[in-house]
């Protein structure tokens, strides 16, 4: 029961009520590199890391983080070679379990000969799709990640990148999975692309589904995520729910002014003010706010602009960064 | 199980297609037209003889070629282009994978030989005239040479399974130039005397041994094959190439996607 | 976007130059070494070394080597060359690859053993040749056919000829001619009678058409060597029996001894010469006879 208490005050009392539809428990994998194979590479350490249900989950992490490991672990495409991992509650090599998952690997390539159709009929039949659904299905989802029609046909050789991502896109949702993973989902695609993946991505949870995908591009995370993870050097340097992270709590604001007169006066009270001209900026401490606001309002300077600093997605992925490896949070 | 199976082998079937691998044929129908028509240089008998050495020997060599030049990429080519991680991680097992694989790459071969097969009994119909009894043994002849497909294949997808295109081309061909040899092989180990003599043996009964699958010579004498080596041959050929199969399966059970 | 023409037409002329150039060397090099062009034929001489190479293909490589043997036999057969050396490896390469090819056997028994310019002039390697055909075709009798034919023929060895052809006899599907020539051997081993027979079996059983055409000169040249000595004998009688000498076969024509002018097997009329002796009309036309030929200008060698 104790035991039970202090997981609770760690993760959340709310959490333990839905059934993660990612866990993993101490997931490892090293690889042997070098000519001889003699020494080895610590791609993921030690990866404790629990994904609820029907949340959009962000996975974050500079390039050679490790995240597309951790995908190919928990996707089953590679063994890991300490702890363990269940997905939806299960096994990941029990096909029942993969029945339910759809998977987008980053910048996916496919058997460019065939057509979108004929690619989508062929991950259908792996995917027990009955006969006579298939071609309703595979045209909704091919209209439903914004493929035109006119591309249906085509072979897929002569397929841009953002229209492979699509396609991609199609064949992770073709078959209605609980679980999506997906790899870089917005890589390859110009800014109408990544709205559109966007909103497609918040239908899909809208639906129930789970969606956890990996990023290095913050302000989509930020968009759209519940929660994120951030993971550097094959180490999960923190976990925690976006809300939370990006509020305010210990802010700046930004101070504009005009009239140089009141600067010697702020600088005097201990900030930092910035002229430009006639424009003064200053960003102080929230709790100084009034102070700095009555030192201009007796200068009699003229006020532009007191804008709170909100910390950013951003701020809180370096600052995860630069701080020496802890315990996750 | 099957219709997965049954769809990933239509794939490599459709892939091969794609790939142009059947233009093989029309050198082939080249072949046998001006092999039909320049052979009236030489007596009647050799003509026949001829033909059917040089048909039934383009159809091997042709059907040997594109087996290991398919087959040495039809693991490692889908790992390196990365088309393999969409299929999976869909509810497919890795054996029925490498099986799909397998009959996808079998069948391909199945339906070039098919039609060389056709091609070749036109010109020997218009060089003999008409067929006689001894064309029975022709067709055996021609049976044999997919089982040589069979083992090839197979064993082709096995090193795929595991190392690079050029790496298993470079092997596939080895084995198959050593294959040849098996009974020379087994001939020299049971003339050598202790270690040498069962090791000798032993590499001589588990290196694939494609002399016995060549009938093309003695049927082009016109002699007949002896329904006990039928039996014999498809018996080895198949469980061969299913041991294979299964060696393939396990390695590619256990291998690690980059 | 001249000069991109510009460099592609020097690149091509240059690529031209220089194909030409290398044609020319090899030209001047092949003059170096004019036997390597006939040994190039025989570029793998070993047949086991042939026969690991051709990894089961044995039946198409011998095929191969077959077709080579005919050709480079029938052209320098046509050329009347008297060097045929490379004969006997070619049909070697090819009896190792496919020793059932029953042709590669009878032609070698054959045109191994002629003497030039028919052949190479080795019946010894013709014998070794069929003796290994018939070790591989047990059942075949022609094979035993043609080492009697060999041995009564160019070997005159009549004893070893008779037992050929015996054990030849016994074979399934023999041809009944077999058992005679064993016992005809004994007695008439060097009778022309004996040799027209065989030539006239060997023209029918054979169907290779060197083979055929082979037998049948040497039928044409038995009926030569038939006919002069009778034209000879006649011409005597006509002198005997006239006291004239005739410098043509008129007079034996009018006088009844012969009913027309006679004519060789190739159609032309036979010379009378003045001392009595018959010849053929073109002694070069015919390789096979030993009769009605100039004493001096023998090219069949020395064979009583």
């Amino acid at each position: 029961m104790r035991f039970c208490c202090e997981v609770e005050a760690i993760i959340g009392a709310d959490y333990l009520k839905t059934m993660p539809a990612i866990e993993t428990f101490a997931l490892e994998k090293t690889y042997q590199v070098g000519f001889w194979r003699k020494k080895t590479k610590l791609a993921l350490r030690q990866l404790t890391l629990s994904v609820p249900e029907g949340e959009i989950f962000g996975y974050l992490g500079p390039n050679g983080a490790g995240k597309t490991t951790t995908l190919r672990l928990i996707m089953g495409l590679a063994t890991p070679t300490g702890g363990s991992f269940k997905l939806l509650g299960g096994d990941i090599n029990d096909g029942a379990i993969r029945a339910q998952i759809g998977f987008l690997p980053e910048q996916p390539y496919f058997y460019d000969y065939l057509t979108p159709r004929e690619l989508l009929r062929y991950f259908a039949a792996l995917s027990a799709i009955p006969a006579k659904e298939c071609t309703r299905r595979i045209e909704a989802v091919l209209k439903r990640v914004g493929l035109y029609e006119d591309a249906w046909s085509t072979q897929l050789r002569k397929f841009s990148k953002g229209m492979l991502q699509r396609v991609g896109l199609a064949q992770a949702i073709l078959h209605d999975p609980k679980l999506i993973v997906l790899d870089e989902p917005m890589s390859g695609l110009d800014p109408m692309g990544r709205r559109e993946v966007r909103d497609l991505i918040e239908e899909l949870n809208h639906e129930g589904k789970t969606i956890f995908f990996s990023t290095h591009i913050l302000s989509d995370a930020e968009a759209l995520c519940d929660r994120v993870a951030v993971l550097s050097r094959g180490e999960l340097r923190g976990v925690g729910v976006v809300a939370d992270l990006i509020g305010s709590v210990k802010g700046n604001v930004e101070i504009m002014w005009h009239g140089a007169a009141a600067v010697k006066a702020v600088q005097a009270a201990g900030f930092e003010c910035h002229v430009i001209g006639e424009t003064v900026r200053a960003v102080v401490p929230e709790a100084n706010v009034d102070q700095v606001i009555d030192i201009l309002r007796n200068s009699r300077s003229k006020l532009i602009a007191v804008t709170p600093m909100r910390t950013t997605l951003e701020d809180y992925f370096m600052a995860k960064l630069s701080a020496p490896a802890e315990v996750t949070q | 199980m099957i219709n997965r199976v049954r769809a990933i082998a239509f794939n490599t079937f459709r892939e091969a297609v794609r790939d142009r691998v059947l233009y093989n044929l029309i050198v082939f129908a080249f072949l046998m037209i001006g092999a039909s028509l320049l052979l009236g240089q030489i007596t009647i008998g050799v003509q026949r003889q001829l033909l059917i050495n040089l048909g039934l020997t383009a159809i091997s060599v042709f059907g040997v070629l594109i087996a290991i030049f398919i087959g040495i990429g039809l693991v490692s080519k889908e790992i390196d282009k990365r088309t393999l991680y969409t299929v999976l991680t869909r509810p497919v097992e890795r054996w029925e994978f490498i099986v799909g694989k397998f009959f996808g790459l079998f069948g391909t071969l199945i339906v070039n030989a098919g039609l060389m097969t056709i091609g070749f009994f036109v010109a020997l119909l218009y060089l003999m005239h008409g067929l006689q009894s001894s064309d029975l043994s022709i067709l055996a002849a021609i049976y044999f040479i997919l089982l040589q497909f069979m083992m090839v294949t197979a064993i082709a997808l096995v090193l795929s399974a595991f190392s690079t295109p050029i790496e298993s081309a470079v092997l596939t061909f080895a084995i198959f130039v050593v294959g040849s040899f098996g009974e020379d092989l087994r001939d020299f180990a049971e003339a050598a005397k202790g270690g040498a003599h069962y090791v000798g043996l032993a590499v001589s009964y588990l290196i694939p041994n494609f002399s016995t699958l060549n009938y093309i010579a003695s049927v082009a004498h016109g002699n007949a094959v002896p329904a006990g080596v039928v039996l014999w041959n498809t018996a080895y050929a198949f469980l061969y190439g299913g041991a294979a199969v299964c060696a393939a399966a396990l390695i590619f059970q256990n291998r690690n996607m980059k | 976007m001249k000069s991109k023409y510009r460099i592609s037409a020097i690149l091509c002329s240059v690529m031209l130059v220089m194909i030409a150039g290398a044609v020319f060397a090899l030209s001047r090099v092949a003059l170096y070494r004019p036997e390597a062009r006939l040994e190039d034929i025989l570029y793998i001489p070993s047949a086991k070394v042939l026969k690991r190479m051709s990894l089961g293909y044995n039946g198409l490589v011998a095929d191969i080597y077959w077709t080579r043997a005919v050709q480079y036999f029938g052209w320098r057969h046509k050329h009347r060359a008297t060097d045929y050396h490379l004969l006997y490896p070619l049909l070697d390469i090819t009896t190792q690859l496919d020793p059932n090819l029953l042709v590669a056997y009878r032609f070698g028994g054959t045109f191994l053993a002629q003497q030039p310019p028919d052949g190479a002039g080795q019946p010894d390697k013709a014998a070794e040749l069929l003796e290994r055909g018939i070790k591989a075709n047990p059942n075949e009798w022609k094979l035993y056919y043609d080492l009697g034919f060999l041995e009564s023929m160019e070997r005159q060895d009549y004893a070893a000829a008779a037992s050929a052809f015996q054990k030849g006899s016994q074979l399934p599907n023999a041809h009944p001619f077999l058992k005679i020539m064993a016992a005809q051997m004994a007695q008439h081993g060097g009778d022309l009678a004996t040799a027209r027979m065989l030539w006239q079996t060997t023209y029918a059983s054979t169907e290779d058409p060197a083979l055929k055409m082979n037998a049948e000169m040497h039928l044409k040249a038995l009926e030569v060597d038939e006919t002069v000595p009778k034209l000879e004998e006649l011409v005597r009688e006509f002198k005997e029996k006239t006291g004239k000498e005739p410098t043509t076969f008129f007079p034996l024509v009018q006088g009844g001894y012969l009913r027309h002018i006679p004519l060789d097997p190739l159609g032309h009329p036979y010379k009378l010469l003045p001392d009595g002796q018959v010849e053929v009309q073109d002694p070069e036309a015919w390789s096979f006879i030993r009769q009605g030929r100039p004493p001096k200008n023998t090219e069949s060698p020395a064979k009583p």
